[in-house]
């Protein structure tokens, strides 16, 4: 071998091969001189393509409208008028736009969904309406669920105002996660209960992670999750750190709501 | 202490008045979203330079008098005040911050007479110059300053550059940890530290992790230190129970309370510096403490006394300092796009967190990395590098292609630092060079060998998790 070319004897190969089973670092690359050998570059720039590609390809909201058939949609913006200002001003991006949230529509709900671009609109895609319809389904006929918003760049606390704007109960904000280099199509989704815009932390939410079948968490256990701690929120009259401790437990099922049941809607 | 002081200045015809130091300061300081999102940046681009102008005027000894963050209200304040050393002061008291820049251009400010002023420097004064100087000023000074720590290694030598393996993974897996650790020392890095971010910050996990580091170090005599990188509470718990803690990490900040988000003290900092000096694990030097910082942490923790991000992240240094740490890095790109928003500003903040952690006697080293919705790419991460190496930093984290599984962001590669040495002719820290050469990983030039197809004794943890 020269000095400076790549070439792995098939005894290496075979080591490194069955390190990688144990992670998924990108180990035993080779060399290029002191650098990485060009397939290995590529790769990784490939990865990295897919990653910033997810987070600026533009939010379809009449994508996930058209994969929920039969249930009603609202669309809004955030107070982040362009991704340039979203990634640069949380803030904002947890803020409704104001002529947006005078027009929500107002009732009675147990449950909002809403449906954040985030950092992944590809997640939100390819994922969204799969676990609402799921989960929809899971909670049944009793359970008044409001027409679902479709937000546009927005952050998880978007919302809290959405809830609070509508007067839901809870609210499941269903968000693309930041892309990584193994994955660029990550769903998060968030609970909250009787959520306060400006109060509530992120402590105050329950929070499931990587939903993107088939190599992350499915549909189907993200909504049983979903709906199990649904029922114990209503139970207990919270998310968060002291609901932490049930997320393993099995799902239980949906209790009759509280006779005053919903947020305060000053 | 005086009230605070309005400073004004006039270009192009208008009049610009700034009310306190840290407005001044603020609105100087280069552009970058943090200062924005906390609603501080100047409001144009004139503005920023005509607090620059008035910035320059201000006497280094006003920083003495107008603390940013309330002396009442703050023990990182009283500790910067309060050790402030008055004789090592007195060459540099009658400058004013554009004096100051000056001097510490000029060929008088050299490596011994930098160290001598260091103990009269605030982390404020150092900011301010900063915000005056382009990127090859901060390049030019910073290399200048010698700052030389050791534990079982000496980092920060002339024409040395070590480096942290950094062998993450996300569930802590001793196997894939190993694996990673293996990959690292076949590529020459680990001479600064092998440090671990551990998924939980469970004294189990921890114990477990410090125990496998502390195998393969002693097993290969590797002259090196370990650290899983948990709560300084947890660390200093572990080695009352008999673990094997080489180095006390914690996280720190600029601000009594960004630091009380992180739970932590000053008083628990010396509770923890006494036990590590306690240990006595070293075997050249006794330095053995290990802290991160970064801009944006205080406004991130809503604890920033309307003070700017650069500003804030100076004040760490202060509290670094005063424990005597073998390992200060700043995790430069982490913090996401609000706070440094592309590569440009990464790099600036890059330059000026190194350049203000050496003029305040800190082993400075750096994590160049960003997040995927950072406006970067591995060619900010390159030309961050070599600035960084050309300005001397004492070390860089590397991982793994550059990729880190578990903390899901982008860092330097062990093949980065590789191409940082063969540049610039830097070597690893003498005592792992010694022990790279004694186990033929040195080749007859110095650089690292490539190894791959050679039946090396290394290689022989590999085939143990291989099996």
């Amino acid at each position: 071998m020269t000095e400076g070319q790549v070439a792995l004897s098939s005894d290496d190969l075979t080591m490194w091969a069955a390190l990688r089973r144990h992670t998924q670092a990108r180990i035993g690359l080779g060399r290029a001189g002191s650098a990485l050998p060009t397939h290995h570059r590529l790769e990784l720039q490939a990865a990295h393509a897919a990653a910033r590609d997810a987070v600026h390809s533009p939010f379809a909201p009449e994508v996930v409208a058209a994969a929920l058939p039969g249930m009603p949609t609202v669309r809004v913006r955030s107070a982040a008028g362009d991704r340039l200002t979203y990634l640069q001003r949380p803030d904002l991006g947890r803020r409704l736009d104001d002529i947006d949230r005078a027009h929500l529509p107002g009732g009675d709900w147990d449950v909002v969904f809403v449906v954040a671009d985030g950092l992944s609109s590809r997640a939100v895609h390819e994922h969204a309406a799969p676990v609402v319809r799921a989960t929809v389904e899971r909670l049944g006929v009793g359970v008044r669920v409001a027409p679902v918003i479709l937000a546009e760049q927005a952050r998880v606390a978007l919302g809290d105002d959405v809830a609070h704007a509508m007067g839901a109960t809870m609210v499941v904000v269903l968000i693309g996660e930041r892309p990584g280099m193994s994955a660029a199509d990550s769903l998060g989704a968030y609970l909250t209960y009787a959520p306060l815009p400006g109060t509530t932390t992120d402590a105050d939410r329950n929070c499931l992670s990587n939903i993107r079948p088939p190599l992350g968490l499915g549909y189907e256990v993200a909504a049983g999750k979903l709906v199990g701690l649904m029922g114990r929120a209503r139970e207990l009259g919270l998310t968060g750190v002291g609901l932490k401790d049930e997320l393993d437990s099995p799902p239980s099922p949906l209790p009759a709501p509280p006779p005053e049941g919903g947020p305060p809607t000053g | 202490m005086s009230a605070m002081s309005t400073y004004t200045s006039t270009l192009g015809g208008h009049s610009y008045r700034f009310d306190s130091l840290a407005r001044l300061l603020a609105a100087a300081s280069p552009e970058r979203s943090g200062d924005r999102l906390a609603g501080l940046a100047a409001d144009s681009a004139r503005e920023r330079v005509a607090a620059r102008w008035a910035l320059a005027d201000v006497p280094l000894a006003r920083f003495l008098a107008e603390p940013v963050v309330p002396y009442e209200d703050d023990d990182v304040t009283r500790l910067i005040l309060d050790t402030h050393d008055l004789a090592a002061f007195a060459p540099v008291a009658g400058l004013t911050v554009g004096g100051f820049r000056e001097w510490l251009l000029s060929a008088e400010a050299d490596a011994e007479t930098l160290a001598a002023v260091e103990p009269g420097l605030t982390p404020e004064m150092v900011a301010a110059v900063s915000k005056l100087m382009g990127n090859a000023d901060l390049v030019a000074v910073a290399r200048k300053v010698r700052v030389v720590t050791s534990f079982r290694s000496t980092i920060g030598l002339p024409g040395r550059l070590a480096t942290r393996l950094q062998p993450n993974h996300p569930t802590d897996d001793p196997a894939g940890v190993a694996a990673a650790l293996l990959d690292g020392l076949l590529l020459g890095s680990g001479d600064a530290v092998i440090g671990i971010n551990p998924a939980t910050d469970s004294p189990k996990a921890v114990r477990d992790l410090l125990e496998l580091l502390d195998e393969v170090i002693q097993r290969y005599r590797i002259p090196t230190q370990s650290c899983v990188l948990c709560h300084v509470t947890t660390s200093v718990d572990l080695m009352e129970r008999g673990a094997p803690v080489d180095l006390v990490f914690q996280s720190i900040a600029g601000t009594q309370a960004a630091n009380a988000s992180f739970g932590v003290t000053l008083g628990l900092l010396d509770e923890a510096y006494e036990a590590a000096g306690k240990l006595n694990r070293g075997t050249v030097g006794r330095n053995a403490l290990y802290f991160e910082t970064g801009q944006g942490s205080a406004l991130s923790a809503d604890a920033h006394h309307g003070v700017d991000q650069q500003t804030v992240e100076a004040r760490a240094y202060a509290v670094a300092r005063r424990y005597d740490p073998l390992l200060v890095n700043t995790v430069v790109g982490f913090i996401g796009p609000e706070y440094l928003y592309d590569g440009r500003q990464i790099l600036r903040a890059a330059l000026e967190d190194h350049f203000c952690g050496k003029l305040l006697g800190l082993p400075m080293g750096l994590d160049i990395c960003y997040t995927n919705h950072a406006d970067a790419d591995d060619d900010d991460v390159a030309t961050m590098l070599t600035m960084l190496g050309v300005a001397g930093a004492s070390f860089v984290i590397c991982t793994p292609g550059g990729d880190d599984i578990m903390l899901n962001y982008q860092s330097a590669s062990y093949h980065d630092a590789l191409y940082l040495r063969e540049v610039l002719g830097l070597r690893p820290a003498p005592e792992f060079e010694a022990w790279l050469e004694g186990i033929g990983l040195l080749d007859e030039r110095g650089a690292i060998r490539d190894v791959s197809g050679t039946a090396h004794p290394l290689t022989a943890i590999g085939k143990e998790l291989a099996a």
